[in-house]
């Protein structure tokens, strides 16, 4: 949380202005007692209705200033708070895009939204609070209890006893019920997954029959939440009970001793209702506070999650070559291996192999077997952990990363497009792609029919291409990676949702190309790469055979097993 | 009409809340009570300050006697208040909960057609954050609206009986900060809308961004994505510090107007104790009194504002929740049920369409025999998978009907006619739990050594050895770390261990490298000899061994036959099986 303060410091002169004026507004606040003592004694006893009236007034007067400083006060806690926020929303969302892939994987992408999201929202609402109450209530706490002093020592010894047996039950109280609260939450937690479980899964939950099971195990959970939740109803229904019983007994002490004193002549009517009406503003601080520490923790809690994001370092060191030798291959691994950070098995090792320019490459191999792995430490989405890989005959890691990735055009996995146009997402990649550009790569990514059943480039694209169809999307993303023209395209099982058909006509235009792609093809389907220049069949992680569809077909015994389970064969029987 | 499903939406809550009527009426007798007493005590406190009146001047039998009572009245008070907060969180508590379950019942017996039709996030938010909201609001208004009123009430009934002129300037004075909050609030509304609008535009471009931050890196699209945000900050920055700042002149305003209630109370009650005309005497005990009851009444008006929008908010939660358990449930269960299913099935005449303007399947006919194998294949949208919907009946026929060993199936219960078939789908779907219940859905009974068995067959024994807790792995979320394969494994160990007399696989081997799915349909192929399957499948290969294969386009079916037989007719299948040949 420290951390974050330096976003706050532009904003040092609002949040030390803040308090500053909050705490005038409580001091001119703690005069009223003071003023209303001075009526009963002075213009009551004298029967004076001009210092009555005159002393009305100032309290009036207390009112203004004290309007005047608290507004002053909430601008500039608002100011420090609000711009405090954006400038670190700005510096977690730019830390953000610039983490690696490595640590998006270990991050997780959920986590970071809601920290973008929700937790500086919560931080916000907790510096401003900070800004506004945090001084006020001690202040006016221990500042009634001076005030106390300076009206009478003896008297004033009751709040000296009074506010730490009033802190201990307070803080008490919330000790116990913030780790019960946090069960609370856990428990909430457990249900709305089960709901949405259920909701999701209706159809496999009905095809076993299982409702009624799923209904009494809801409810066993439901029922073991609420029980934590009275529980904890129960201990802090006390906290308001408490504290009045102990204000209210701190007033029968004052007023008792209180007499003794005026009995005594040691002390004024007007002095003990003055000694009265602090304890009342102590009691009514009290409240305030404990409600903001509850949101206090939680803003603390969530400034924490987002330090950590921010201590987070980009694991990737950045090189600063922008360009390739001349005449070398387009891409080169040498015993390449990669080994995801946190895990102990290499995904993929051992790989050797060229692709000159213009090639087309092929990767098969089974689930899990390091396809997805090989290709991504082309563009340097991860660091090897042993060997090298080259572009254009220079070490991606020497590479200007945008520079590198400025030469290749990916189709991942997941086929999203983003809000705006289908013309801004086939652009995406620059601004520079001509409108020519962008409408043959449409064209050769087989995606004609989508953007004229659209309405053309100018149709709209909703939140992650949402009101596309797959195999859609998976056209658009194609056409955004051929946009730019890349030296290099990665097609990593783009063509999933593509019919047979369409994946053929897209793998002949795209051999069609005139600026000659080295292209990387990587599927489970032999169909889609038994044409490629190269093949390289992959089995848990390691090559196990490379080379034409013809050579591999006469030596490689998992190629064959591929191939022959897609394809009828004479030599197979797998019925 | 917002005002009539207002009432009637507060007369379904009342439903819920007539079951804890006793709790409500216990509740209210004590908030009557405790404020009561609470107002008391000022005027105890008063008459202690009036037997203290100057050196010499003090009355300290009677001042004990108001002490003693002071004291009994505060322990009688707290008392009642723990009493009071403990049943309201009891009523609050057992309500939601109530609800909860109610809501949660429904969704089991909710029509796939609506579950299908709505986000599953939104369902769940209804069940768990509106539920949520709706606590927070009834509470709330049990401990704060009503306090308050009685607050209002009880102060003004004290105020008036020392006296009546002061009272009246307290009640014209006061109701001067409700309307100064409001004025502010109406102010402000425009301002807190802008902000929440920008900052949902700024959400969603978050929730993009980050989400597929790995294809904004693939594109070095970094700088450019941080610009746009930029923008958005830019502008939520502006609109929040009004929003943020405007709102928050609403207390120290209003406080303010409490001041001058304050001080007109002290000016006025000052005169009243030295005796002027217009006044009415009154004690300095009296005027103390009177000043702390002037704080006391102003607060609550300040929180019944609050009160009164979380009330509001509370309602408009629990109607979604409301109109959730009113969804009208699945369509009339079957009476029959059925046993010992042979495993034909007959499609008559079936016509079938999840909107009446789009036009799916029609007048599609089918007879299978016991054992035999069906394959379905076609484009996207084509009507495979809801085919399947008909067969298991989470959707029912528009017109015509399917038979199972020759009985309409809407006259056997759904969980018989379910209990026939074994399904494993595409989207794979594992419940929270260990790896063994998720096996033993179909078959809780099931022997270890059975479940082991099925593993084997479905080839997910290897990799459930392999996990840190075998069988007994708690599966996460949505399957956890699992991939997408092996989640698919354990589908089909589900329904392995059950063998059901029917079977639909649906894409149910896509995720699934091509060597293994041959060695599990091997094992399929002789545990379920006999037994009739529907296989649907992009996959040429898979379906090639099929007795029938069905061609669908636009829900017809437009071509049917053996392999051998589709290929010699030279038709569509015959293009669509060639084409993975073709580059």
């Amino acid at each position: 949380m420290r951390k974050l303060l330096k976003y706050l410091a532009d904003y040092k002169k609002e949040s030390v202005l803040g308090p500053l004026f909050k705490l005038l507004e409580a001091s001119f606040e703690l005069f009223v007692p003071l003023v209303v003592a001075a009526i009963i004694d002075k213009g009551i006893a004298n029967g004076d209705y001009a210092y009555i009236l005159r002393m009305c007034l100032v309290l009036v007067a207390l009112g203004v200033i004290g309007l005047v400083c608290s507004i002053t006060a909430q601008f500039f806690a608002a100011k420090a708070a609000v711009g405090f926020s954006t400038k670190l929303r700005h510096a977690l969302f730019s830390h953000i895009s610039s983490l690696s892939h490595t640590e998006i994987d270990r991050l997780g992408t959920s986590t970071l939204i809601t920290r973008m999201t929700s937790d500086i929202n919560q931080v916000q609402a907790g510096v401003n609070l900070v800004l506004r109450l945090f001084l006020r209530s001690p202040f006016v706490v221990f500042g009634s209890m001076i005030m106390a002093f300076t009206v009478d020592f003896k008297c004033a010894l009751v709040f000296a006893a009074a506010i730490p047996v009033l802190a201990l039950v307070v803080f008490g109280i919330m000790l116990i019920t913030m780790p019960l609260y946090k069960k609370t939450q856990k428990g909430l937690d457990g249900i709305l997954l089960k709901t949405r479980e259920n909701v999701v899964g209706a159809r496999v939950i009905r095809a076993f029959s299982k409702e009624e099971d799923e209904t009494a195990e809801f409810k066993a959970d439901n029922e073991a939440l609420v029980h934590v939740q009275k529980f904890v109803g129960r201990i802090s229904a006390l906290m308001n009970p408490l504290t009045y019983i102990i204000i209210n007994a701190a007033v029968i002490w004052l007023i008792y001793k209180g007499a003794v004193r005026v009995e005594m002549g040691e002390l004024s009517q007007g002095m003990v209702v003055a000694l009265y009406n602090y304890m009342s503003q102590i009691l009514v601080e009290l409240i305030k506070l404990a409600n903001m520490i509850i949101s206090l923790t939680k803003a603390l809690a969530c400034g924490n999650r987002i330090a950590d994001v921010i201590e987070v370092k980009n694991s990737l060191k950045n090189g600063s070559a922008k360009q390739g030798v001349p005449d070398a291959p387009a891409v080169e691994f040498d015993n390449a291996a990669l080994t995801y950070s946190g895990s102990k098995e290499t995904a993929v090792e051992g790989v050797s192999f060229k692709a000159m320019h213009g090639e087309t490459i092929g990767i098969i191999g089974g689930t899990g077997s390091g396809k997805t792995s090989l290709i991504s430490l082309i563009p340097r989405f991860y660091d090897v952990s042993g060997g090298t890989v080259k572009v254009d005959g220079v070490d991606v890691r020497e590479y200007d990363i945008a520079a590198l990735r400025g030469k290749i055009g990916v189709v991942p996995q997941k086929a999203v497009l983003f809000k705006g146009t289908i013309e801004s997402n086939i652009k995406w990649s620059g601004e520079d792609i001509t409108d020519a550009a962008a409408a043959r790569a449409v064209h050769t990514a087989q995606a004609d029919e989508v953007v004229d059943g659209k309405d053309g480039m100018a149709a709209e694209v909703e939140q992650e291409g949402r009101n596309f169809s797959g195999g859609q999307r998976q056209r658009l993303t194609i056409a955004r990676a051929l946009a730019k023209e890349p030296e290099i395209l990665i097609l990593d099982d783009s063509a999933s949702a593509l019919d047979f058909a369409t994946d053929a006509a897209l793998r002949g235009a795209i051999k069609a190309l005139p600026y000659n792609p080295t292209v990387f093809i990587v599927s489970q389907r032999a169909s889609s790469i038994m044409y490629a220049d190269k093949i390289i069949v992959l089995d848990d992680g390691v090559p196990v055979g490379m080379g034409t569809h013809r050579e591999l077909i006469r030596d490689c015994e998992v190629y064959r097993e591929i191939y022959y389970s897609q394809f009828e064969s004479e030599a197979t029987d797998n019925g | 009409m917002a005002d009539v499903t207002n009432r009637s939406t507060i007369k379904e809550i009342w439903k819920y809340i007539r079951r804890y009527r006793i709790y409500l009426v216990i509740s209210i007798i004590l908030a009557a009570m405790t404020v009561a007493l609470t107002l008391y005590v000022p005027i105890l406190v008063g008459h202690a300050i009036d037997n203290i009146i100057g050196p010499g001047r003090v009355d300290f039998s009677g001042l004990t006697a108001v002490l003693i009572r002071i004291g009994v009245v505060i322990a009688v008070t707290a008392a009642g208040q723990w009493v009071m907060n403990t049943v309201n969180n009891r009523i609050t508590y057992n309500v939601v909960r109530d609800i909860r379950d109610e809501a949660f019942e429904k969704i089991e017996r909710l029509p796939l057609a609506y579950i299908d039709s709505h986000q599953s996030g939104d369902i769940a938010s209804r069940v768990i954050a509106d539920a949520d909201q709706f606590a927070d609001g009834l509470l709330m208004g049990f401990t704060q609206l009503f306090t308050g009123v009685m607050t209002i009430l009880g102060t003004l009934f004290f105020m008036f009986r020392i006296n009546i002129w002061i009272a009246l300037v307290v009640v014209v004075l006061t109701p001067m900060s409700l309307l100064v909050a409001k004025y502010i609030a109406s102010r402000t509304y425009d301002m807190s809308k802008l902000q929440v609008k920008t900052r949902g535009e700024q959400t969603g471009l978050i929730d993009e961004a980050i989400n597929n931050l790995k294809v904004v890196k693939a594109f070095s699209r970094e700088r450019k994505t941080v610009e746009e945000f930029d923008e958005i900050n830019e502008r939520l920055y502006d609109c929040s510090l009004k929003a943020v700042f405007f709102s928050s002149i609403t207390n120290p305003a209003t406080r303010f107007v409490n001041n001058i209630v304050y001080a007109a109370v002290a000016f006025t009650g000052a005169a009243a104790v030295c005796g002027a005309g217009f006044a009415g005497a009154i004690t300095v005990g009296q005027l103390s009194s009177l000043l702390s009851y002037a704080n006391q009444y102003t607060k609550p008006f300040n929180e019944i504002s609050g009160v009164i929008t979380e009330l509001q908010s509370a309602i408009a939660c629990a109607q979604r929740l409301i109109g959730l358990i009113n969804e009208p449930p699945e369509t009339e269960d079957g009476t029959e049920v059925i046993e010992d299913v042979t495993g034909g099935v007959d499609i008559n005449n079936v016509s079938f369409s999840y909107t009446p303007e789009q036009r799916l399947i029609e007048n599609l006919n089918l007879s299978v025999k016991p054992g035999q194998r069906i394959a379905i294949v076609g484009h996207t949208g084509c009507g495979k998978t809801t085919l399947i919907n008909l067969l298991m009946r989470f959707y029912d026929v528009n017109s015509g009907e399917i038979r199972v060993d020759g009985k309409d199936i809407r006259s056997v219960t759904r969980h018989s006619l379910r209990r026939a078939y074994g399904m494993v789908l595409q989207d794979t779907w594992l419940k929270t739990g260990t790896v063994r219940e998720n096996i033993t859905m179909g078959r809780p009974d099931a022997t270890d050594e059975e479940v082991r068995r099925a593993a084997v067959a479905a080839h997910s024994y290897g990799f459930i050895r392999r996990l840190p807790d075998g069988f007994d792995t708690v599966i996460g979320e949505d399957g956890g770390r699992l991939s997408q394969g092996q989640k698919q494994l354990l589908c089909i160990t589900r329904v392995m261990l059950c063998l059901p007399p029917m079977l639909i696989l649906d894409e149910a081997t896509s995720s699934i490298d091509t060597r293994t799915e041959i060695s599990i349909q091997k094992a399929f192929a002789s545990l379920m000899k006999g037994r009739t399957s529907f296989i649907v499948a992009h996959r040429l290969s898979t379906i090639r061994e099929a007795d029938l294969i069905l061609v669908m386009d636009s829900g017809r079916i437009v071509e049917q036959g053996s392999h051998s037989e589709l290929m010699k007719k030279n038709g569509y299948y015959a293009r669509l099986y060639n084409s993975q040949f073709k580059l």
